[in-house]
């Protein structure tokens, strides 16, 4: 174990978090709008509140969400906060904090994400792997090209058409939500499998709209790496194309792809969010496009700094393990 | 220890019949057939925004403009939504602003990436450890959400076709940005630039006459990386509901059809026209992305 | 299992050995299709070469030598196709074997040594792996104590530690890395063996450690060993027997003597003159003119826009290979009488 390299590691992971951070600060206090005063301005519409009592609402508010105090007193405060995963209350939803509604809303998406990651990984980077070898049969090859082909149909976009074709024309799949309507949660079966089907769709929007990269990307990768000497040498040796195929090739393909998928995870998370927002699954997704449409501040800023984190540990995970894959990086 | 050697490079001159560089190029299409279909469907997509501009009347890309809630019809061949665009004429109206933002933010953060690439390895040391630096650590930061929240911060007023595009190129400009400056740092090492330099050009005639002709096609293809992700960002923006509002951009409709429903209420033209827009969209500049990779990357090129 | 019971056919047998070669490559003929038109990069190359000779192969670059290993080992890729010829190795004629067939072939008849020095070991499995699976790939029935004992005594033969077995590419040597492929190359005793350009990439000192090691490989194994490069002196200094290749075509084969002091072709004549010696220090001839491109070659000899003796012969009529007496191969309109 190399400390000086775990230090260096974790102190990028600090710094990426701490940039994130003041970059959600900073923005929103640049522009002139405050959150709590329009909060007010739509309430004042909708009831009839006498003027000077809205101000003394909104001084006390501002008091609350220490609004109130010098810029640098808040940074500092808000930094602290972030460290004990504090994102402050929810406008929408007061007195909930935006952790409770995160913790609620989080095993829907990280259950939606870890399948569907997972799975086109998998796929997409083995159809990739094999319709770049010249040795694998034509039809087998051709599977690729169609996947390449959805590249271009990011996942919101399959999503709204695997809506319209299976759950609009077809009525298949259910068109949105967790789990049917008027059904309570329990633990049976029937209501296991009403959940699947409900996942089905969303889960398929993602995995098909993000399986043409991996295809694509482990094509390419396919590509170098067969022109490398050792492949060339391999098959000089007189190995079956099998195990040239699975240790010379695959092994030295897939190790790029790790690093691939840790740099992509800003564009998986988000996608997923979006998508979950689109069938209205209570992940992370609705959550957040119900504070944008409601000017939930709070709600907002704290899933996107939430997100952020996550995704830079799990970075930080990946650069662990690699490694652990790739002799050529093991510290002597 | 003696040597065989030739008294000059083995490959003739090839110059007599070399075919025309169109020819070439064709034939090059043929066998790439990714760049090839790439670049008819942006034709196509050109096309209809041009003919379209020229044949529509734009304010029908507005709500008001005419009978809502049609379906596809020979009047209306995209349908109407509910707020009575004509689908038609938001699609071109649309899709010209998409391109508008493309290649505003296209340009933009290619022209940041190639400059603070090129100065990074360039000029070395601590400029190239401090920009190095700060690309790797915007790097994880999940680029739509921080989009998100500076969209989300601004009135709602100010969010025009320009500002969408600026706030896209905010977070985008990373990845030319190393991609430029791992090529340029390869080129310093290699021998043409040291020969140059001996000869006596000077760093600028460098610059412009050794480096930069050979980076043109990774420029190229940072290019339509950049303008598929402008136009990728803008989109989903869109879709949240944080695009300038009133504007026909494909991810508007999307995200106005989503609040009304449309797929429950039966309207399924209003978000299937713009998704079929952007698919093409995505999917011309994705091939072309791809076919660019190949020609820059010769050992990816398929020699048959 | 006993390694001295598997030998090749050649040491079983000295007497057939000397009567007739182990190899022999008829004909071979391989075309490159390109965008720009047809090259044809091997032109009915034909030689012989017998059990434990070692022989040179030289030419410029573009000349065929890589081709004809490549072709021999039967592994051209589109866009080059093998357009004709033989390869007997021992009694079979490897154009002949079905794929599956050839691949057995590879590194049990027939083993190709390429330049270790550069990429060829797999970077992310260990040195072992890569020795064992060539072993299970071509016998399976080996039980892992026989394949240890074989990877050892490869190692051994080629003195490396038997250690290197656990180690990563990255951790040896360009010349460590050139004995690893060479080891390699033995471990089914093949028959023939080609050295693709092994010292082209090592110092001075290591050359010379890869040429011995070649040399008490094949004095064990008794297998034939062919070695393309382009370094005269070192071919002078090791071979038996020297082929010049140009232009796709075999000008000339001959013993390493009758090479170097009476050459024959007038291309070998170019290239032995223009080898500085200890008494023409400071004057160098060259050989005017270029290499012809493989995609238009002059017509006839290929060698007669640059050839001081061309005749009207040379310009319309390809030479075919004479035979001298001797046993020396000359591709020259100048020699037709003598075979």
């Amino acid at each position: 174990m190399n400390f000086k390299l775990i230090a260096k590691r974790l102190s990028f992971l600090v710094l990426v978090i701490w940039a994130a951070s003041t970059i959600v600060f900073f923005i929103p206090r640049l522009s002139p709008r405050n959150a709590i005063r329009e909060r007010f301005a739509e309430l004042a519409r909708s009831g009839g509140f006498a003027p000077g009592d809205i101000e003394k609402l909104i001084a006390n508010m501002n008091e609350q969400f220490g609004l109130d105090k010098p810029l640098l007193e808040q940074y500092w405060n808000y930094l602290g906060n972030i460290v004990r995963m504090d994102f402050g209350y929810s406008l929408n939803r007061y007195p909930a904090t935006v952790t409770d509604i995160i913790s609620q809303a989080l095993p829907w998406t990280f259950g939606l994400l870890l399948v569907t990651t997972i799975l086109s990984f998998i796929i997409g980077n083995l159809l990739g792997a094999v319709s770049a070898w010249p040795k694998a049969p034509r039809w087998v090859r051709s599977i690729a090209t169609p996947f390449v082909l959805l590249t271009g149909v990011p996942p919101v976009i399959m999503g709204v058409l695997l809506l319209f074709f299976i759950g609009f024309r077809l009525k298949l799949l259910p068109l949105g939500g967790a789990y049917s309507i008027g059904v309570v949660p329990n633990w049976s079966w029937e209501f296991a499998l009403d959940l699947l089907r409900h996942q089905l769709l969303p889960g398929l929007a993602l995995i098909l709209g993000s399986v043409g990269g991996w295809v694509l990307s482990m094509r390419g990768m396919g590509v170098t790496i067969q022109g490398e000497d050792y492949v060339n040498f391999a098959e000089h040796k007189g190995l079956t194309g099998g195990r040239i195929f699975r240790d010379y090739y695959l092994r030295n393909t897939l190790l790029p792809q790790v690093t691939g998928l840790a740099l992509a995870l800003g564009t998986v998370v988000t996608s997923a969010i979006i998508v979950e927002g689109l069938f209205g699954l209570p992940g992370l997704g609705t959550v957040l496009n119900n504070a944008i449409r409601s000017n939930d501040f709070p709600t907002i800023y704290g899933i996107v700094l939430f997100i952020t984190i996550a995704i830079a540990v799990l970075m930080a995970v990946l650069e662990f393990i690699y490694p652990l894959l790739d002799p050529r990086v093991r510290n002597q | 220890m003696s040597t065989i050697t030739a008294t000059a490079p083995a490959t003739a001159d090839v110059s007599m019949e070399q075919p025309s560089g169109l020819t070439l190029f064709l034939r090059y299409l043929r066998r790439n057939k990714g760049l090839a279909v790439g670049l008819i469907i942006l034709l196509g997509l050109i096309l209809f925004t041009v003919i379209g501009l020229m044949t529509i009347n734009p304010k029908h890309a507005y709500p008001l403009s005419v009978a809502t809630k049609k379906p596809p019809s020979l009047q209306y061949p995209f349908g109407t939504d509910f707020f009575g665009r004509n689908l038609l004429a938001a699609m071109v109206v649309g899709m010209w602003q998409t391109a508008v933002i493309g290649v505003i933010a296209g340009g933009l953060g290619t022209l940041i990436g190639v400059v603070l690439g090129f100065t990074s390895a360039y000029f070395g040391g601590w400029i190239d450890s401090t920009i190095r630096t700060i690309c790797q650590i915007l790097t994880p930061i999940p680029v739509l959400l921080i989009q998100v929240v500076v969209a989300g911060s601004l009135d709602k007023r100010d969010v025009t076709i320009v500002t969408m595009a600026l706030i896209v190129v905010m977070l985008a400009w990373m990845g030319p940005t190393l991609v430029i400056r791992a090529q340029v740092l390869t080129m310093k090492e290699r021998q043409f630039v040291s020969v140059a330099k001996l000869s006596g050009v000077s760093d600028i005639g460098i610059i412009f006459k050794e480096i930069l002709p050979n980076l043109l096609p990774f420029i190229a293809a940072a290019f339509v990386g950049q303008v598929f992700a402008a136009v990728f960002a803008s989109f989903y923006l869109a879709v949240l509901g944080l695009g300038p509002l009133r504007e026909p951009l494909l991810g508007n409709i999307i995200w106005a059809a989503q609040l009304q429903g449309a797929f429950f209420n039966g309207w399924w033209w209003w978000p299937i026209a713009p998704s079929i827009g952007m698919i093409l969209i995505l999917a011309s500049l994705a091939l072309i992305n791809m076919g660019l990779d190949e020609l820059a990357n010769p050992r990816v090129r398929k020699t048959e | 299992m006993n390694l001295a019971t598997t030998e090749n056919a050649a040491s079983r047998n000295p007497a057939a050995a000397a009567a007739s070669p182990i190899l022999r490559v008829e004909d071979l003929v391989v075309t490159y299709y390109t965008d720009l038109g047809r090259a044809r990069a091997l032109d009915n190359v034909s030689f012989t070469l017998e059990a434990g000779m070692k022989m040179g192969m030289v030419g410029e670059s573009g000349s065929g030598k890589s081709t004809l290993a490549l072709a021999m080992m039967r592994m051209i890729k589109p866009p080059g196709r093998i357009e004709g010829g033989h390869v007997w190795v021992g009694g079979t004629d490897l154009q002949s074997l079905n794929d599956e067939g050839m691949r057995k072939a590879r590194l049990s008849k027939i083993a190709y040594i390429p330049q270790g020095a550069m990429n060829s070991l797999n970077p992310v499995t260990r040195i072992g792996e890569q020795m064992v699976d060539a072993i299970k790939s071509h016998l399976s029935g080996e039980s892992r104590q026989a394949i240890n004992d074989r990877c050892v005594w490869a190692l051994k033969s080629v003195d490396l530690d038997p250690g290197v077995f656990h180690m990563y590419a990255h951790e040896l040597s360009g010349g460590m890395k050139q004995r690893v492929c060479i080891a390699i190359g033995i471990l089914l005793r093949p028959e023939v063996i080609i050295a693709d350009e092994p010292t082209s990439a090592l110092d001075v000192v290591t050359q010379r450690q890869v040429m011995e090691t070649i040399d008490k490989v094949q004095d064990e194994l008794n297998s034939a060993v062919i070695l393309i490069g382009h370094d005269m002196g070192l071919m002078a200094q090791t071979m038996d027997r020297v082929a010049v290749m140009y232009a796709g075509r075999l000008v000339e084969v001959a013993t390493v003597r009758e090479m170097f002091t009476d050459p024959k072709h007038p291309y070998s004549q170019a290239l032995i003159s223009s080898l500085p010696t200890l008494d023409n220090r400071g004057q160098f001839k060259g050989i005017p003119g270029l290499a012809p491109s493989l995609l238009r070659l002059p017509s006839g000899c290929a060698f007669h826009p640059r050839c001081p003796l061309a005749s009207d012969r040379s310009r319309s009529e390809k030479p075919k290979v004479n035979v001298l007496p001797g046993g020396r191969l000359v591709a020259c309109h100048i020699y037709d009488q003598e075979s």
